[in-house]
């Protein structure tokens, strides 16, 4: 490969990261909003007019936030060639499988989202209900097959690695099942699809949330928080142990990334828990430790040592304070979320055949609307933890992020502009849903009328599009 | 025929089936940038937003497909044809998303002004897309890409060649043909025929324009693509006629206002042309520099790719057929647009 500057690597990675990061909410919702969709939906069949009201306006939602999904999702697969030939063009046939049928996945959720979006009153209710399965099952092998790419970029498997003579590498004896299903596939892709049910439930339970501190406490508010705060508890109920089962694995099989986690900086018997902290030429500074919990937690046990930063060479360490930190970021969320999770469930519990009410609290409103936000924090951190963590390798181990990036130069330029687009994008998306919740709560009515032209009784072509209106000429 | 190139022309259906699919809907795009002004465009707009809204985004994955079977398949073909084409490719997505996005949002607008705005998004990039797609292809058919193997590519000469604009321009209107003829026979099928002739009108011209830069164009294919020229003139001199009948065919049936059998013709027409560029550079994947055999990925894996096209063909194919067959039924042509009213 040509050599590259270190400027236009950052840009690469700059880029990746935004266009990744910025994918990875929408495509939340396109995992776990089917699934929430459908738990009203199908209560709404059973005679729950608030239920099916819910359905339909989620439906709505829907079509705006996959579409976003769908197209951000289609520039990160331009992206892994426009960034990363290094990578695509040695390694496309031994991680390919999963993006092939990552594919399929994505026509599945395509074409029953358009069944479902315009089959309402259309098709028989039940047969529209079930059209919301096949989206549910494509979102999890969505999930599977793109995290199956990544985890093989953290645990590389299925080829291997001949080097001639002259020092060039071959690659030969590629098993793309091999690959696939490799040793980092399992936990990452159970503690990722969790995650985006997390990500789904809480932010959902937050717009509710925030409209009952607005004093909607309608049934409506209150049914659709339940239903997407139930959804979220679930997931922050098993988040932590996946979790612990992801860091158990990385101890045996990514060493150097555990140990920037743990800001570990020499392999240590009784490794202490280390909550902040900052690594400064060497030495880690503002921290407080809790001895044995990290030989604890990683190991099994406390005098069970836990590697450092030191087992390999300076240059080969990962970053540790961006991995450290947003480790910690996570895992303070995820318990955090632990917590008021359980708290809700309990509460209600005892509330039950009294008149008090956790709904009409202020205090636990205000916590709930900022869960979600949350939740989309420890779900960005957690991929800055692995991907960080893998660094400078793209893939472990065997392939270099310098030896992987594109020769072409400008990457600031295309950075620049995907920036300015995606920050355009995340604005408009979310004024467009909040005026369409506004007009719901207004007309009362889920159908909104596109104003393609001006209506006909209204002098003023840009004004605000009035009731439901013909819209043939 | 060998592993590698059952690879090839799986990928290359999906290319096939891209141009047609997507072609109608980028198209569609095209119509509503020239539909007029607000007063009168209104019901063209609305037209246009319920043929392709169920659809189109299932159509777009299509050009997934191909990207992901020519990354598994062809690796090195891929990484030199995304690095050479950068500057194209950069303005493929970004015009991908200014569309997807605008046609979302737009539906959704709640004034006039906002609607304008998010449709001007979704109209402009439906010409920018198909425009540097089209250059894409007419820089691989000349010959303008070859493999990395450590040498620079030429980021602007390799796509600005005659084919290039040949390819774009062709493409625009390929696709402003195929929607024009596919509203018209949506706007049939609805019960409004004003519409369908609206649009009947716009296919005839569209089709002929198609059909006279396609033979303005030998002139240049021929002195800037020999591979490509040879070919078309040879072993895909058949598809080239098919192309040319079931065009005229589709004129002819656009004129006597029969939008349904125009369709199939247009359908046929466009797939030939493009069948055609791909017999005519076989057994090339990068015309002249790399052949289906040099590049191919391991055999495992072009197995694999075979059994992933395997499952699609049980599962995604019958449900998009369920798909257009839903959206061919006249009740849901009549309102598509109408989503639940409350109850
Ligand atoms: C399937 C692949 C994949 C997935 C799902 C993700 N990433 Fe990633 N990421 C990469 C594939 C990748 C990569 C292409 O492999 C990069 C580029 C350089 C590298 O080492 O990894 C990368 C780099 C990279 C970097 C730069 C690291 C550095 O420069 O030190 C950051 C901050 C992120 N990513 C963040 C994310 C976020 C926030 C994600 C999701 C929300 C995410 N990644 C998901
Ligand atoms: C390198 C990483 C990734 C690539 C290359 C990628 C690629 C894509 C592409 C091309 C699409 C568009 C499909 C369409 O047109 O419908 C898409 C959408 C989607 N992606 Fe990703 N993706 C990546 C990361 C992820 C991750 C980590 C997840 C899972 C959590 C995910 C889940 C989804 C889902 C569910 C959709 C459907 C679209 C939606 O409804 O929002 N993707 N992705
Ligand atoms: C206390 C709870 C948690 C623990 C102990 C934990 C632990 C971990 C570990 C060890 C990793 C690195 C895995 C690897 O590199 O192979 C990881 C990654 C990750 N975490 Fe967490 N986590 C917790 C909570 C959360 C929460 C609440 C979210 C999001 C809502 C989240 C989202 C992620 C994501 C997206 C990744 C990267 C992808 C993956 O490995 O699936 N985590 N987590």
């Amino acid at each position: 490969m040509l050599a590259v500057s270190a400027s236009q690597l950052l840009a690469a990675r700059d880029q990746m990261a935004l266009s990744l990061g910025f994918h990875i909410v929408l495509s939340c919702f396109g995992v776990a909003f089917p699934t929430l969709i459908y738990i009203v939906h199908r209560r709404g069949l059973r005679g729950d007019a608030d239920a099916l009201l819910l359905a339909k306006r989620w439906s709505k939602v829907a079509a705006v936030l996959f579409a976003v999904g769908a197209v951000s999702g289609t520039v990160l697969s331009f992206e892994m060639g426009l960034l990363w030939p290094g990578l695509m063009s040695r390694f496309g046939d031994v991680v390919g499988l999963p993006f092939a049928l990552e594919g399929i996945a994505f026509f599945v959720e395509a074409i029953f989202l358009g069944i479902y979006l315009y089959g309402w009153n259309k098709l028989p209710p039940k047969v529209h209900l079930r059209t919301l399965v096949p989206m549910m099952a494509a979102g999890v092998v969505g999930t599977f097959c793109v995290v199956a790419v990544n985890a093989w970029m953290n645990s590389p498997s299925g080829f291997h690695l001949v080097t001639a003579a002259d020092g060039t590498q071959r690659i030969t004896d590629v098993q793309p099942l091999t690959a696939m299903f490799n040793n980092a596939v399992w936990t990452e892709f159970l503690h990722m699809f969790v995650a985006a049910y997390m990500v789904v439930g809480f932010l959902a339970a937050a717009v509710y949330a925030s409209g009952m501190l607005k004093g909607r406490r309608d049934r409506v508010h209150r049914l659709g928080f339940t239903v997407a705060f139930a959804v979220a508890s679930v997931g922050a109920l098993v988040q932590p142990l996946i979790g612990h089962i992801a860091g158990m694995r990385l101890a045996e099989h990514q060493p150097v990334k555990l140990a920037a986690m743990e800001l570990a900086t020499t392999t240590e018997k009784n490794a202490p828990l280390r909550i902040g902290g900052i690594l400064i030429d060497g030495t880690v500074r503002a921290v407080i430790e809790i001895p044995g919990i990290s030989s604890l937690l990683a190991r099994g046990w406390f005098d069970r040592p836990v590697p450092g930063l030191d087992q390999v060479p300076k240059a080969d360490q990962p970053p540790a304070n961006v991995v450290h930190n947003s480790f910690q970021i996570m895992v303070g969320i995820g318990t955090a979320l632990l917590l008021f999770a359980v708290f809700f469930w309990w509460r209600r519990r005892r509330n039950r055949g009294t008149d008090r009410d956790l709904l009409t609290s202020r205090r636990f409103l205000r916590l709930a609307v900022i869960a979600g936000p949350l939740a989309v924090i420890a779900l960005e951190s957690g991929w800055t933890t692995t991907e960080v963590g893998r660094q400078p390798w793209i893939v472990q181990g065997v392939l270099r992020v310098k030896d992987a990036v594109t020769p072409n130069g400008g990457i600031w330029f295309s950075f620049t502009v995907i920036a300015i687009v995606y920050a355009g994008l995340a604005t408009i998306t979310s004024r467009v849903l909040r005026s369409m919740s506004r007009r719901w709560r207004e007309n009362g009515e889920v159908d909104l009328p596109t104003p393609y032209g001006p209506p006909s009784d209204d002098p003023n072509p840009s004004g605000r599009a009035a009731g439901r209106r013909g819209v043939h000429a | 025929m060998s592993l590698a190139a059952l690879c090839a022309a799986l990928m290359f259906f999906g290319v096939v089936a891209y141009a047609i699919f997507a072609g109608a809907d980028f198209g569609s795009g095209v119509w509503d940038l020239l539909a007029g002004d607000a007063e009168t465009g209104g019901a063209r707009r609305h037209q246009i937003d319920r043929s392709i809204g169920p659809v189109w985004e299932a159509n777009h994955v299509w050009l997934i497909y191909v990207l992901v079977f020519m990354w598994t398949a062809f690796p090195r073909a891929f990484a030199a044809m995304i690095t050479t084409l950068f500057v194209p490719w950069l303005f493929v997505g970004l015009g991908i998303v200014l569309r997807g996005s605008g046609f979302a949002f737009r539906k959704f607008a709640e004034t006039l002004r906002q609607a304008r705005f998010y449709g001007a998004a979704f109209a402009a990039s439906s010409v920018i897309t198909p425009f540097f797609l089209g250059m894409i292809a007419g820089a691989i058919a000349s010959g303008r890409v070859h493999l990395l193997d450590g040498r620079h590519p030429d980021l602007l000469t390799s796509w600005t060649g005659p084919t290039s604009w040949v390819g774009g321009v062709l493409a625009v209107l390929t696709c402003s043909f195929l929607a024009a003829t596919f509203l018209a026979a949506d706007s049939h099928r609805a019960g409004d025929q004003e519409m369908a002739n609206y649009f009947g009108r716009r296919a005839l011209v569209s089709g002929v324009l198609s059909g006279a830069v396609a033979m303005i164009a030998i002139a240049p294919i021929e002195s800037d693509a020999h591979t490509l020229a040879d070919g078309l003139q040879g072993k895909a001199a058949p598809f080239v006629a098919i192309s040319a009948v079931a065009g005229l065919f589709a004129l002819w049936r656009l004129r006597a206002q029969r939008y349904a059998r125009a369709r199939v013709g247009a359908v046929i027409a466009v797939a030939a042309v493009v069948i055609g560029w791909g017999v005519a550079q076989y057994p090339d994947v990068l015309v002249d520099h790399a052949e289906i055999g040099d590049v191919a990925g391991a055999r495992s894996t072009l197995y694999g790719l075979l059994i992933v096209f395997a499952i699609a063909a049980v599962t995604a194919v019958p449900a998009m057929v369920w798909l257009f067959v839903l959206v061919n039924r006249r009740d849901w042509a009549d309102d598509a647009h109408r989503a639940p009213s409350a109850g």
